[in-house]
């Protein structure tokens, strides 16, 4: 797959942003190549929201924009607020009876821009509560995108992730979102190599040296056949006066 | 889990120890058929022909619905041949006439004429025919030799030479757009009459001239009762046209080669007594014994579902005249001996048989001693079909054989005197879907089972049940020890190990087990794996056509003594309506338990790890509107789905929308929605999503590499691998995707894109990796293609795995090589604890079943060979993946059109069952790893026991020995 190249951001006055620049240059074989060049310089905004009830009904509330860029570089970055008293302890109370944290992005397209952007419905994921509010708030967010930029999936995980069960004391921590977000194109699966096994298989016929060339059948076995040949002559000689019929045959 | 470091090094330099005699697996010549059998079958019969060429012949012609002509031997019902055509429509069989050594048959929708030679089976010729669909055939007769044979399609009628298929003529039907032509009609005149029909308005009757096609006369009949001429009329007597009307209630009839205008003549049923049962559509059987003369003028009309009427038509052409009505008939049917025409019908006799009867054409009286039971299989489908052979014996009386089809697609011979020679149960040619059930214990080894199965109950009676379970296991030694003597004294030969139901029992290493297997047509199966016998079949009535199914084994044979218990799972495709069928696998009865009923559509089924008192797993349905349907739903299962309904997740996929979201139960059974996501349809759809089998052990946490460093293997059972197809089929831009997405959180795990891809996209998900196989768009090839999923030298929690705490993405590494082959379907092999190393089962178009390792295809196999590399026992790459004939596992027992193949472990953990299905079944054993845990058929007992016995006294001698030298030397 192409190299990804990652270039972390890190402001400590807002919460966290973090944008990972992905190479995205495979995205856009055959599809309209020609946006390519306005998206690159206008991002757009879409809303990251997230839910979490004691009750598991979910009602989305507003947590952040991610900032989406697409074209041949895509980036993304997040923008959001700090979680509110009221919140905190709504979170803490969904953690303590096990409660999923939601969160969800609409459907977007990051490269084609001329039709209609948004398509309807959402792209959902969740983690649990407890384990969000065990980690402090920091959570790895990561947007998956299909083949022609459309965003397909969104993920959400924690680290660490587990629910140990201890109490988080400080009000402190749970106040800003430690967030780490992606985005990650499909990876373009090999194809079979042969152009390097055929040059591996040259290289080794070369390193072998040069098969040994196809030797006449004189040249192979002339140690055998001259003192034979001398032999017969030999013996020939003796008996010339012999029938000649009988040597004819050893010439 | 075992501290995995410790416990994968040995186990992975064992597997590779033993991967290292896999190159070489053949079967030898002695083993064949010992491990492995085959069964060849044809599927449901369209056409059937006795082979009445001559007298003694054993032949019986056959044309399936699975493009298949076939002979069989009528005494045996063996194959003779078998010409298995292209699946589709391709290769439909529309017509099979026969005529002496000639068999005809139109195939493809009218696409070829061929002719075959019914002794040896080999083709005579094939004539590539106009295009125009099929209509009908028939041979045509002149001075009393049938020379030709007429086709008839939508708009022209060709007559071909019956000796090499040339065409004589061929001519465009006169105003074929309006007028649909639906029979040809030949009496061995010099005149062929082609009958077409105007529905509601008039018919058409065509005469052409044998000699050069010309139309000789063009007649046009008023008929504004008639619809179709396939389905109401039949040609009886001399040309006489006969034809039957619901609305009006009458017969009709009309002489076709009738000089002047000719007038149908109107006979009303009422007239003759007869009364058609309410609803149903009436329909004539009429029989032509030989092309070369007119149809006989005796004919069936079937006035209701079992009610027949044998009618004759008088001389004049007009009156009929009733000869014999037969109520209860199920089925009627004519045969021709010599100059005899007789009428077989089949009457219901009790609940458990039918009787058939031999009744004379002409007169209608009953031929004495002709009586032939036909035994009703209440657990198959009903008569459907009646082919009968009559033939002439030495006394001149008729006697005959039959041939029933029933709704089940079986096909049962039976001869004289009421015997049932042979039945073939042709709805296994289209298995669906199956399971491997282990087959239950002894009685004496149950009995031991049992004793830990109940509840202790103190001292003193585990004691007595302890004394109570060792006397039974001694009665039954000595019960075993005296067959033994009994049988001793008998000859060899006699004594039979016929596999009964009754004497089904679990062998030592549980290499014997029950296969039900689910066919398309509804019927289930219950086969012995070993010997191949079928020891139970039902056939479940009302099942559509276009049903899925879903076998789901609840409870296996482990729990005695409750018994097995299998659930299928039928729903309808269109409407998703679904019902259950519980039954027991062993003896394939239907289960008491009454299954929940099901009033709304089903989207989903799971079955859960969670099991009732009676330790039957609990089976989730999920349906349209996400509520939860379980079985059992007894108070403790519900109780202990509430207690877990939290930690229970499901997804559902929905192909069409491109949706796959995943679910959470609720403590009331109720499901709430908790991840999403959606592959938009506009760029790829989703062609097929697969699991793990929950039933597959992964022995080895990890790989050790050349440096002794583990890498762990990503083990995730909840992964699912979803694949899809780009919609632009473009073979540039066409791709294929592979998503690996957690089933409970969503999240997805990887995504690669293959491009200059197309399906079909064959694939196989198991333990860490997927193997797919598609098609190479750019180099037009197949392409395998492998990925393997690991976490890392480190494990992220070495005890348990959870989806919702695995923070880290795994890596993935993947490698892709050109397979010299297409495949139909692949499966990966499946052992006991999973320590034998695997091997791909790939079912090849050709028939075979190549079992290719899996360390061929290995992401890690390297570009360039290291010392690290040598030490992992990793092959160098290779682009181009190797198909040695050695590996077809099922040598020359080719598996027609295999469309599945299944595999169980057995209890020996070198030992993998295997059965390929599609047209024909075949079931064998493999042995991925050789069979280290077994000794060799030819081992030398003799050898080895006499060497022990002979150091053994050695040892003795020379201790005693030794001893007198001691005490020699002592007393010196």
């Amino acid at each position: 797959m192409a190299s990804v190249s990652r270039s972390f951001l890190l402001l400590s006055i807002i919460p966290t942003i973090l944008i990972l620049c992905a190479d995205f240059a495979c995205c856009n074989t055959g599809r309209k190549t020609g946006d390519g060049l306005d998206t690159d310089f206008s991002g757009f905004s879409v809303p990251l929201e997230h839910s979490f009830e004691v009750d598991d009904v979910s009602r989305f509330r507003m947590r952040g924009a991610l900032q989406l860029r697409g074209g041949r570089e895509t980036s993304v970055s997040l923008s959001q607020s700090q979680l509110s008293e009221e919140d905190r302890n709504n979170l803490k109370e969904v953690a303590a009876v096990d409660g999923l944290y939601k969160i969800r992005v609409p459907r977007v397209s990051l490269t084609d821009r001329q039709t209609e952007r948004q398509m309807d419905g959402y792209l959902t994921a969740f983690v649990r509560a407890c384990s969000l509010v065990e980690s402090h708030l920091s959570d790895v967010i990561t947007l998956h995108t299909d083949v022609s930029g459309y965003l397909i999936g969104v993920s959400i995980v924690t680290i660490p992730g587990a629910c140990r069960g201890t109490e988080v004391e400080d009000e402190v921590d749970l106040e800003a979102f430690n967030t780490t977000l992606t985005i990650i194109p499909p990876t373009n699966a090999p194809q079979p190599e042969t152009a390097l096994f055929i040059e591996r298989m040259d290289i080794e016929h070369e390193k072998r040296g040069k098969p040994q060339e196809q030797k006449s059948f004189f040249a192979k076995y002339w140690m055998y056949i001259v003192p034979l040949v001398l032999f017969l002559m030999m013996s020939g000689a003796q008996d010339q006066s012999g029938v000649g019929a009988a040597n004819g045959g050893g010439r | 889990m075992k501290p995995p470091a410790k416990m994968s090094k040995p186990t992975s330099l064992f597997v590779i120890f033993f991967s290292l005699f896999v190159m070489s697996e053949a079967v030898f010549e002695d083993q064949v058929g010992k491990f492995d059998w085959r069964q060849q079958y044809v599927g449901k019969t369209l056409f059937a022909h006795f082979d009445s060429h001559s007298q003694s012949s054993k032949k019986l012609f056959l044309a399936t619905d699975k493009n298949i002509f076939a002979s069989f031997n009528s005494r045996t019902g063996e194959l003779f041949w078998r010409h298995v055509d292209k699946a589709g429509p391709e290769g439909t069989i529309d017509i099979l006439l026969l005529h002496g050594q000639d068999a005809l048959m139109v195939v493809g929708g009218g696409r070829l004429l061929r002719s075959w030679d019914t002794n040896m089976g080999g083709l005579n010729w094939e004539a590539v025919l106009d295009t125009g669909s099929f209509q009908a055939a028939c041979f045509v007769a002149m001075q009393d030799t049938v020379k030709h044979v007429a086709v008839l399609k939508k708009a022209a009628i060709s007559l071909h030479y019956l000796t090499n298929g040339h065409q004589k003529w061929v001519e465009n039907l006169p105003d074929s757009d309006t007028v649909q032509y639906q029979a040809v009609y030949s009496g061995g005149e010099e005149e062929v009459y082609v009958l077409g029909v105007v529905p509601n308005s008039h018919l058409t009757i065509i005469a052409y001239s044998l000699e050069d096609g010309e139309i000789i006369k063009q007649r046009s009949v008023e008929a504004p009762w008639l619809s179709s001429v396939e389905s109401s009329c039949v040609v009886v007597g001399h040309g006489v046209l006969m034809c039957v009307d619901t609305a009006t209630l009458a017969l009709y009839a009309l002489p076709i080669q009738a000089e002047e205008a000719p007038q149908f003549n109107q006979i009303l049923l009422q007239s003759l007594d007869l009364e058609v049962s309410p609803g149903f559509q009436p329909v004539l059987v009429s029989s032509q014994p030989h092309p070369a003369r007119s149809p006989i003028s005796e004919f069936f009309l079937q006035l209701g579902p079992d009610h027949h009427v044998l009618l004759q038509l008088n001389a004049d052409g007009y009156t009929i005249a009733p000869l014999r009505d037969f109520q209860p008939a199920f089925l009627v049917s004519f045969s021709t001996t010599g100059e005899k025409t007789v009428a077989a019908v089949m009457t219901p006799k009790n609940e458990t048989a039918c009787a058939i009867n031999l009744f004379s054409a002409d007169s209608g009286r009953r031929l004495l001693d002709t009586t032939v039971i036909f035994p009703l299989d209440l657990n198959g489908g009903k008569p459907f079909k009646l082919y009968v052979h009559a033939f002439l014996k030495k006394d001149d009386s008729v006697g005959y054989r039959v041939l029933v089809q029933t709704q089940d697609h079986a096909l049962t011979f039976i001869q004289q005197p009421g015997r049932v020679v042979w039945t073939r149960e042709e709805a296994l040619a289209d298995v669906v879907t199956m399971e491997m059930v282990d087959l239950p214990l002894t009685g004496t080894q149950a009995e031991l089972e049992g004793e830990f199965g109940k509840k202790a109950d103190g001292l003193f009676p585990m004691v007595l049940k302890r004394l109570s379970s060792q006397v039974i296991l001694l009665q039954a030694w000595l019960a075993h020890l005296w067959k033994l003597f009994y049988e001793a004294r008998k000859p060899h030969g006699q004594v039979k190990n016929e596999v009964t139901i009754e004497t089904l029992s679990r062998d030592e290493f549980n290499l014997q087990k029950m296969m039900v297997m689910v066919t398309a047509s509804g019927k289930l199966f219950g086969i012995d794996s070993k010997s191949g016998s079928i020891l139970w079949k039902h056939y479940l009535e009302n099942v559509q056509p276009n049903a899925v199914f879903k076998l789901i084994v609840q409870r296996t044979t482990a729990h005695f003594p409750h018994p097995p218990q299998c659930t299928l799972l039928i729903k309808d495709k269109d409407t998703g309506l679904a019902s259950l069928h519980v039954f027991n696998p062993i003896f394939g009865r239907k289960s008491h338990i009454a299954p929940p009923a099901l009033p709304r559509p089903i989207l989903q089924s799971l079955l859960l790890p969670v099991i009732d008192q009676d330790y039957a797993k609990v089976l989730l349905l999920v349906d349209d509107q996400y509520k939860v349907t379980a079985f059992p739903s007894t108070k403790n299962v519900l109780q202990q789905l509430q207690e877990m309904a939290s930690s229970i997740f499901f997804y559902l996929i929905r192909s069409d929308q491109g949706n796959l979201s995943g679910f959470r139960l609720r403590k009331d059974l109720s499901t709430e929605r908790i991840w999403e996501v959606v592959l938009p349809t506009e760029v790829q759809k989703i062609v097929a999503v697969n699991g793990k089998r929950p039933n597959e052990h992964v022995h080895s946490q990890g790989r050790v590499m050349g440096d002794r460093s583990v890498l762990y293997k990503y083990l995730n059972p909840n992964l699912l691998a979803v694949v899809t197809e780009s919609t632009d089929a473009h073979p540039e831009r066409a791709f294929v995707g592979v998503f690996l997405v957690d089933g409970v959180t969503g999240r997805i795990i990887h995504e690669a894109v293959q491009r200059k891809a197309r399906g079909p996209v064959h694939f196989v998900h198991s333990e860490n990796w997927v193997v797919y196989e598609y098609w190479n768009t750019k180099s037009r090839r197949n392409e395998f293609s492998v990925l393997e999923l690991f976490e890392g030298t480190e494990l992220y929690n070495s005890t348990v795995f959870s989806s919702l705490d695995r923070p880290h993405l795994p890596q993935v590494l993947q490698q892709t090589y050109i397979f010299p082959s297409p495949i139909t379907t692949m499966e990966a092999t499946l052992t006991e604890k999973g320590i034998t190393s695997r091997h791909l089962l790939v079912g090849l178009p050709s028939g075979a079943i190549l079992s290719l390792p899996k360390m061929f295809l290995d992401p890690r196999r390297p570009e360039v060979v290291t010392e690290h590399s040598r030490e992992e026992n990793l092959i160098p790459y290779a682009p181009e993946m190797p198909i040695r004939t050695e590996w077809f596992i099922n040598y020359n027992q080719t598996v027609a059109r295999v469309k599945g193949i299944y595999t169980a472990p057995s209890g020996l953990e070198s030992t993998c069952l295997v059965v390929a299905y599609g047209l024909d079944i075949y079931q064998t054993r493999v042995y991925p790893s050789k069979q280290f845990d077994v000794l060799k058929d030819d081992y030398d007992y003799v050898l080895i026991s006499s060497v022990l016995f002979a150091l053994f006294f050695a040892t003795m001698i020379s201790k005693r020995l030794a001893q007198v030298k001691l005490l020699n030397r002592a007393w010196r």
